[in-house]
């Protein structure tokens, strides 16, 4: 039993972890279809930038907030100087400028800061909480936690508030939402800046956990992908649904099955998952309008 | 005027005979050749090999060369490609002429080029770890980096000086932790140990408690040993830590350096790990013999480049003074020759360890290369009698 019970915490942490990630994916793809492949190197730029600013002297909470605001910095440029001028190309090129920006973002990093590994010290300790005959770090619960108020928050903007309802015109039809007064380059504007500042979030909390380095992006980009898509691309909840359930997939299988297989066991699952549910558990099907 | 005449009369034969020795020197220096991969992924490797060869041709030639020759060394960079290697490698012989060859960053490019410098009879030297190099032997091709195979056998020569025979092993899937995995699968047995669980995990995962704590409930279980390299080993001891699991710790060789420390924090504590001398200078014993040659290199190439010293790096240091010094006992640079005296090399105190080479064993090292670490109070300390 206890054994089944380190195994859901470890499933918890990793999910946790792919969840804040995933959540990234959600605000860009909402308002522009694009699916950000930079959003791992966002997720790099938080942790290294903070890693980097505590050590020039700053103290931790101040090295914190210039991490997320270079980070939002870096979205928000990102957009102006890559996606927007490519504004009339085919999702397809949008995604490819994206995964562009994510090998330049990673060639910077490298000569900005190291090829070293870094990590950032826990908000609550390194004590593990015992329950049960299992172990769990508070860090992983301050992730978890903040993914839920990372959803909330979502939810709230996006139902409660004007910007939000632009948001969601600006994804039905960029057209019809410009007639109507939106200026939705500020709009996709916004959700890179916002998506970004996620992404660093991501980064600060789970450094202490996963440790972090110039590359760490690529393979957190990847899991939140496919975490995201699960859960239905573009629903936040469905983002750290589709988190937590890869992650406790990867945990029960490396427990009772095998470790060598976990994560073939992950990606079975996800594209079993997709061929029956193609939208994703939370997605709504897609309907093209004639 | 006669004096003006006998002047320059003076000046043109003393023009002549600069210009005459400067001539006899260009043709009397000794080519080395070096394919290292100072770019691309292994340029954590070939970039310290790069800057120590060139540190150290300069300071040779500074002191007159080798048998009053000077080196001339010949760097091509392969960016971590077999293919590339293998083109370059064809070069060095056929271009540059070159008496010796000291690189290979990696084993791939390293047995990529080992059949062209056996055919064009020349003496080679890599600095590439895989056992694959020098086993089986191979006329021309020597190696001075330590094996896995020999970070396996000193683990397993502590443990069993424990009385720990039973261990669980957890690796990463990573190229150094399946290569070091599949070593001391081989010799766990010969050395008496018996590997009782076995787990992995991926080069870029987050959390090992699940593999863990598959380890913690085998029964038997006396330690656990954890070939890798990068940040997976630091969180394996942070997650081991976690489920307060009360075995010996083994680290492997790939993680030898202080940030790995720095990474697994207060959980480091207590665990072992073999290292070369190189990464402990200071915690030699004045006696150790190879204390002169790690604090000088040390020195040398801090102050030359300003960055912190690697084992790589000692790794062409060695290859660079073993071949120098087989050149000097050969009187000349002769690839027969040169390639009978590296054989013969005996008691050559390096960066990696004291070589002893031979007609079956072109490596030369033996386990006292590696020294038996603990983590005590966040820093290294010996474990005596290792």
């Amino acid at each position: 039993m206890a054994e089944l019970l380190q195994f859901v915490f470890s499933g918890l942490t990793v999910g946790a972890i792919y969840a804040l990630v995933a959540l990234g994916f959600t605000l860009i793809y909402k308002s522009s279809d694009i699916i950000n492949f930079a959003q791992g190197e966002f997720v790099m730029l938080g942790g290294m930038v903070t890693v980097f600013a505590a050590l020039a002297g700053m103290p931790l909470p101040v090295a914190a907030a210039v991490s997320v605001i270079a980070t939002t910095a870096t979205g928000l440029a990102l957009h102006r100087f890559a996606v927007a001028p490519a504004r009339g190309a085919t999702p397809v090129a949008l995604i490819m400028i994206t995964i562009g920006a994510s090998i330049f973002l990673r060639g910077v990093a490298q000569i900005v800061f190291d090829k070293r590994f870094h990590s950032l010290p826990s908000l609550f300790g390194n004590d593990p909480i015992k329950v049960g005959g299992a172990a769990i770090l508070p860090q992983s619960l301050v992730v978890l936690a903040c993914a839920a108020i990372i959803v909330v928050v979502l939810w709230l903007f996006i139902e409660r508030t004007m910007l939000g309802k632009a948001v969601i015109a600006t994804a039905a039809n960029r057209l019809a939402a410009r007639l109507i007064g939106v200026d939705t380059r500020r709009i996709v504007d916004f959700s890179f800046a916002v998506s970004a500042a996620i992404g660093a979030v991501a980064g600060i909390l789970i450094t202490p956990i996963a440790l972090t380095s110039y590359d760490a992006g690529t393979l957190l980009a990847l899991k939140g992908f496919a975490a995201a898509m699960l859960g239905g691309i573009g629903s936040a909840p469905g983002a750290v649904v589709g988190g937590l359930i890869i992650g406790m997939i990867e945990a029960l299988s490396a427990g009772y099955v095998s470790s060598n297989y976990k994560d073939a066991v992950a990606f079975l699952i996800i594209l079993a998952v997709l061929i029956f549910i193609p939208q994703g558990l939370f997605g709504r099907a897609k309907v093209e309008r004639v | 005027m006669r004096i003006m005449h006998r002047l320059t009369a003076t000046a043109a034969v003393f023009g002549l005979c600069v210009a005459f020795s400067a001539s006899e020197q260009a043709s009397a220096q000794i080519k080395i050749g070096a394919v290292l991969s100072v770019t691309g992924p292994a340029s954590f490797l070939g970039d310290p090999e790069k800057r120590t060869l060139e540190i150290y041709v300069d300071e040779i030639n500074a002191k007159g060369g080798v048998n009053g020759q000077k080196l001339q060394l010949t760097v091509y960079d392969d960016g971590g490609s077999a293919d590339n290697a293998r083109t370059f490698a064809t070069r060095l012989v056929e271009e540059d002429k070159v008496a010796a060859i000291v690189g290979g960053s990696t084993t791939g490019t390293t047995l990529a080029m080992i059949p062209v410098f056996e055919d064009a009879k020349i003496p080679f030297i890599s600095l590439a770890g895989g056992i694959q190099i020098v086993d089986p032997v191979r006329k021309g091709t020597f190696k001075t980096p330590h094996t896995d195979k020999m970070a396996c056998d000193k683990i397993f020569a502590d443990l069993k000086a424990r009385k720990l025979t039973t261990i669980g092993m957890i690796s990463g899937t990573d190229a150094f932790g399946k290569s070091m995995r599949d070593q001391c699968v081989v010799v766990a047995p010969k050395d008496g140990i018996t590997i009782a669980i076995e787990e992995s995990y991926g080069p870029r995962d987050s959390d090992m408690t699940p593999q863990l704590t598959n380890i913690k409930n085998k029964a038997g279980v006396q330690a656990v040993v954890n070939p890798g390299f990068g940040q997976g080993p630091a969180i394996v001891t942070r997650n081991y830590k976690q489920l307060g699991i009360a075995l010996p710790l083994y680290q492997s060789h790939g993680v030898a350096s202080k940030q790995f420390i720095e990474l697994a924090g207060p959980a480091a504590e207590g665990v072992r790990l073999p290292a070369a001398a190189l990464l402990i200078p200071d915690k030699l014993p004045d006696s150790d013999p190879q204390k002169k040659v790690v604090v000088d290199y040390t020195k040398t190439y801090q102050q030359k480049t300003g960055q912190p010293v690697s084992t790589f790096g000692g790794h062409a240091y060695d290859g660079l003074m073993i071949l120098t010094e087989a050149m000097k006992r050969a009187k000349s640079a002769d690839g027969a020759k040169v390639r009978d005296e590296i054989e013969k090399t005996k008691g050559y105190v390096g960066t990696g360890g004291i070589v002893n080479m031979s007609a079956t064993d072109h490596m030369g090292l033996d386990l006292s290369a590696f020294h038996m670490l603990e983590i005590k109070n966040g820093d290294w300390t010996l474990v005596p009698g290792t």
